[in-house]
């Protein structure tokens, strides 16, 4: 327990020190000071009795020369009285400590100038940030040429390496998305269907929007949040453990070594992925077509024959290495952005999740009016 | 004799099939800076992190502060955590705080104490360690190494701890660098009175600064004392770390 108690004497003011003051208890003296400090009354001296603190730490001794510091500039003369030898140094320490520090002038945040400081920093980060990602482009532009003209530096076991991790392993996950958006798409539409006695027509409906939008989009979505994500912590964790300079310094061009195998290895494993996803797409629509609208696989297959033309896929898998690219690029770069703290990791994965998949979305609207415009 | 604040008795550890420490036995005394000296491998780390609850020996007791701290309960663990400070080797400060959070977060979390009294400390404490005011507002990535070890020094001091363990102050330091360290954690504990526990190999530090020291070899203390103590021993672990080539022209001087 921390305490103080303040008497007056001609014309001055005692405060009797008394308790612990340590971390723990001054917290109860310091607004008792505080009020001491505004509610003073006619003195010329105040003196500051440390004789019955029993314990003083840093705390203790930091209040104790705050607050005396806080009468002077009042005006008062301070004495700081009753220290032992001990507590004496103490003081004398912190006092030094204390000197050298000065409180430093900050623009109150508030203020219109702190405000438009604050936009114009933000509108500079901006702008270089898209000139870093085209630096980034450029870069992965460069290291593309280098493997045309010396084919034999193209880093084929990663790139075999990334398709197995982001290709073949996510096959499962890809499969029971699709299948899900078949059974989705056919149980909304064979209702509509059914009351016009149109019930055929669901092979048209999933065998277009499935092969040409969805599981593109769908598996784009998904190799998004699963490759996208681990490339930019991978870079990143490599950029903070300065795995990325020591490979500079050996000569190994991260552009070459890391970024290219990545997004050559989706590109390639991303159409295929689609195509996988179509199968088991309209695989979903044919089991709910037979259980709904009692449709035999085989009536199902038939017809898809007949209305499914062979551009539909092919429209949808030529999207592939497009997305593809985006989400690779976009994951590698943000990960190059990892600065050097922990926090900054879980940051820009997030941001090259969320990228990626507005880009994905945003490119497929671009495929939408570019092929519509040319009637494919 | 002062009392003992860390004393470890019979200390068995065991990684795996790996024997790392058989029946070790060490006592620390209160106000001295003590040493825990060995080769690569030998275990000093692991020793350090038996005393500060991070490891559990197989077998032995090992008591910090009067407290058994193989057998001590959730709420007094919590009290006596706030009684020490700990340097790891490579700072181990939290990336994305500046180093006066760094600082400040002990105190934000276990005391009631006003902000304002809390920058006053955490500037005391960075000055007390000898960085620049401007230290206070970097992020640990812009700190050079030297600065890295004098910001986690600071914020092992915040609490004002009784014991402060140094897990290899001195690594990666430049040879005046290390010292300005060794001469600061020896006025430290002038004017604070703490007891320093070290994990060293820096031959300059054990012979200018530490107290007492232990060296660990064979999986076991051998030998245990003040420097001309540990220097009479014929140890072959003893022969080697002083009287190799960087030893002896050291105890020539």
């Amino acid at each position: 327990m921390a305490n103080i108690e303040i008497n007056y004497k001609n014309d001055i003011c005692q405060i009797e020190c008394s308790g612990g003051w340590t971390l723990d208890s001054v917290a109860e003296v310091s607004p008792q000071l505080k009020k001491a400090l505004s509610a003073i009354g006619e003195a010329s001296d105040v003196i500051l009795d440390i004789t019955s603190v029993e314990v003083f730490d840093s705390a203790g001794a930091i209040l104790l020369l705050n607050y005396a510091d806080k009468f002077k500039g009042k005006g008062y003369h301070v004495n700081i009285t009753g220290a032992s030898e001990e507590q004496q140094r103490m003081l004398a320490m912190y006092r030094q400590q204390l000197a050298t520090t000065t409180t430093e002038t900050q623009l109150n945040p508030r203020s219109i100038a702190a405000r438009l400081e604050h936009l114009g920093e933000k509108s500079i980060n901006y702008v270089l940030g898209t000139a870093h990602f085209f630096a980034f482009l450029g870069e992965t532009f460069n290291a593309l040429i280098y493997y045309f003209v010396h084919p034999s530096s193209i880093r084929f076991r990663a790139i075999f390496k990334n398709i197995e991790e982001a290709g073949v392993r996510a096959l499962p996950i890809i499969a029971l998305t699709a299948f899900l958006i078949g059974v989705v798409i056919a149980y909304q539409s064979a209702v509509q269907l059914e009351k016009f006695g149109a019930s055929i027509f669901i092979v048209d409906m999933i065998g277009i929007a499935v092969t040409r939008e969805l599981s593109p989009l769908i598996t784009a979505i998904v190799v998004a949040g699963r490759s996208g994500s681990s490339y930019t912590a991978q870079l990143g964790v490599m950029k903070i453990t300065e795995e990325i300079d020591a490979m500079k310094t050996m000569g190994f061009d991260p552009y070459r070594f890391l970024v290219l195998p990545r997004i050559i290895a989706l590109m390639i494993a991303m159409p295929l992925m689609i195509f996988f996803a179509d199968l088991i797409g309209i695989l979903g629509g044919m089991f709910i077509a037979n259980v709904q609208l009692n449709m035999s696989y085989s009536e199902f297959a038939s017809r898809l024959q007949s209305v499914l033309d062979i551009k539909h896929v092919w429209v949808g898998i030529i999207k592939g290495p497009f997305f593809a690219g985006l989400i690779a690029a976009v994951g590698c770069y943000r990960g190059f952005q990892v600065s050097y703290n922990t926090e900054s990791i879980g940051r820009y994965t997030t941001i090259s999740v969320v990228n990626a998949i507005f880009l994905v979305i945003a490119c497929d609207a671009a495929f939408s009016v570019v092929l519509t415009e040319l009637g494919i | 004799m002062s009392a003992a604040v860390v004393s470890m008795r019979n200390i068995v550890t065991r990684f795996g099939e790996n024997l790392v420490h058989n029946d070790v036995n060490l006592t620390v005394y209160k106000g001295e800076i003590y040493g825990l000296l060995g080769g690569s491998g030998s275990g000093k780390s692991t020793l350090l992190r038996e005393m500060i609850m991070l490891l559990r020996p197989e077998s032995g007791s090992v008591e910090v502060l009067g407290h058994d701290v193989l057998h001590i309960k959730h709420t007094e663990a919590a009290e006596l955590r706030k009684k020490w400070g700990v340097l790891f080797q490579s700072g181990a400060l939290y990336t994305s705080l500046t180093v006066a959070e760094n600082i400040a977060i002990t105190l934000k979390e276990y005391t009631s104490l006003p902000p304002d009294l809390i920058d006053s400390i955490v500037m005391a404490k960075i000055s007390m360690v000898g960085l620049p005011e401007h230290a206070a507002s970097l992020y640990p990535a812009e700190l050079s190494g030297g600065m890295v070890k004098r910001a986690s020094l600071a914020r092992a001091l915040s609490m004002d701890p009784q014991i402060l363990f140094l897990d290899e102050p001195t690594s990666g330091l430049d040879p005046v660098g290390a010292e300005a360290f060794d001469k600061l954690i020896v006025s430290l504990r002038e004017h604070l009175g703490f007891t320093v526990v070290m994990v060293t190999h820096d031959l300059d530090s054990i012979w200018t600064i530490v107290d007492r020291l232990c060296v660990l070899g064979d999986k076991k203390v051998v030998a245990e004392g003040s420097l001309e103590e540990v220097m009479q021993s014929t140890h072959p672990t003893i022969e080697s770390f002083f009287r190799g080539s960087r030893g002896t022209i050291r105890s020539r001087v």
